[in-house]
């Protein structure tokens, strides 16, 4: 670190911040409306999720300075998260598989 | 945050920068001071916790027969004599969110030297996040109250209080500690630590405003796991 010359850090305009502010309010406005309509199936998950990412983005990219870091960085962070939701996609299809499996031998037998 | 600059050492973009960073012989993450690097390495371990959490709960809840408890109704709130879905839950997201934008724009004017407003910004988020575990607080006794035990719950699939308990206990084990850490970071701006190049009592780094970026990397972090429980234990 020693070689990085030492000088005032840029800072980001005031109006970046409040506009993503502004937007996660909406946002969690929005993902609260799908609860509150109470929207089910397919359109309430999938408005969750949409929601969720874009709020995760949002807070990862500009709060947390991802967007601008370099990409050494924002590489070795994002790819064990997406290994970890393609974990999450596992389990779920390999809950399913257990449901399906308990109700099975629960009403038919496994004679 | 910015880019760097290192004498004799020629900086690409995007991916070929990338892998020359990488074999470059040298520190890894460029112009990041190593402090933030591990902060972000302790948040990766941490999302692992919680995926541990968050999957054990999907799987749980995916593979019961048994039918699971409508957090809607489970999780709604009397207000004035009406029944409202999810309020207090509204309103702890409401106040998260709020306090990770005060922290963001406390680390803004941290970098800018701007001592005064940088502490009052940390300390709104201090507060913040005190307002948020009161209310779980609320939520916890509430619930207790109401017969929902780690092992049984009056309104369905028994696993239901067991992973309330711990993914949201969880996470506000992580908000409690956040707080501590905020009302320690708020005097030592006020004192002008990060001005004066103070040493800290945890580390004999000198004092800088990036600690406050990397305190606020955390705080960052702890309402982006909200945004998941909220969506996967609250909304789903």
């Amino acid at each position: 670190m020693s070689e990085i010359k030492k000088e005032q850090t840029t800072t980001h305009k005031i109006g970046i911040y409040l506009w993503i502010w502004g937007l996660l309010f909406v946002l969690s406005f929005f993902s609260y409306m799908v609860d509150w309509y109470q929207f089910q199936g397919l359109l309430r998950w999938s408005l969750i999720l949409l929601f969720m990412f874009l709020k995760a983005g949002l807070i990862m990219a500009f709060f947390m300075h991802l967007f601008w870091e370099r990409y050494a960085l924002v590489n070795v962070l994002l790819w064990p998260m997406t290994a970890i939701a393609c974990f999450v996609g596992l389990m779920v299809a390999e809950g399913k598989y257990t449901l399906f499996s308990r109700l099975f031998y629960f009403f038919v037998g496994g004679q | 945050m910015s880019e760097p600059k290192i004498e004799g050492y020629k900086f690409k973009p995007g991916y070929s920068g990338m892998a020359a960073d990488t074999a470059s012989d040298q520190t890894m993450f460029k112009g990041v001071h190593w402090g933030k690097a591990m902060m972000w390495i302790f948040l990766l371990s941490d999302t692992f916790i919680f995926s541990c959490f968050l999957i054990s709960y999907m799987k749980g809840r995916g593979s019961t027969p048994e039918e699971w408890p409508n957090p809607s109704e489970v999780f709604a709130l009397n207000a004035f004599g009406v029944p409202v879905p999810l309020l207090l839950i509204a309103i702890m997201t409401f106040v998260l969110i709020t306090s990770s934008g005060t922290m963001a724009l406390a680390v803004k004017y941290g970098y800018e030297r701007n001592r005064k407003m940088c502490g009052w910004l940390i300390l709104a988020t201090a507060l913040g996040g005190l307002t948020f575990v009161g209310m779980q607080a609320f939520e916890w006794s509430k619930l207790i109250h109401e017969g929902v035990r780690p092992w049984e719950n009056p309104f369905g699939a028994p696993q239901f209080g067991s992973f309330f308990f711990m993914i949201t206990g969880f996470h506000g084990t992580h908000v409690s500690i956040g707080v501590i850490f905020l009302f320690i970071y708020a005097y030592k701006t006020f004192a002008g630590h990060y001005d004066e190049g103070k040493r800290g009592w945890f580390t004999s780094m000198k004092g800088d405003y990036v600690e406050i970026e990397i305190l606020g990397l955390y705080w960052h972090f702890v309402d982006l796991v909200w945004v998941f429980i909220f969506a996967f234990f609250y909304l789903w």
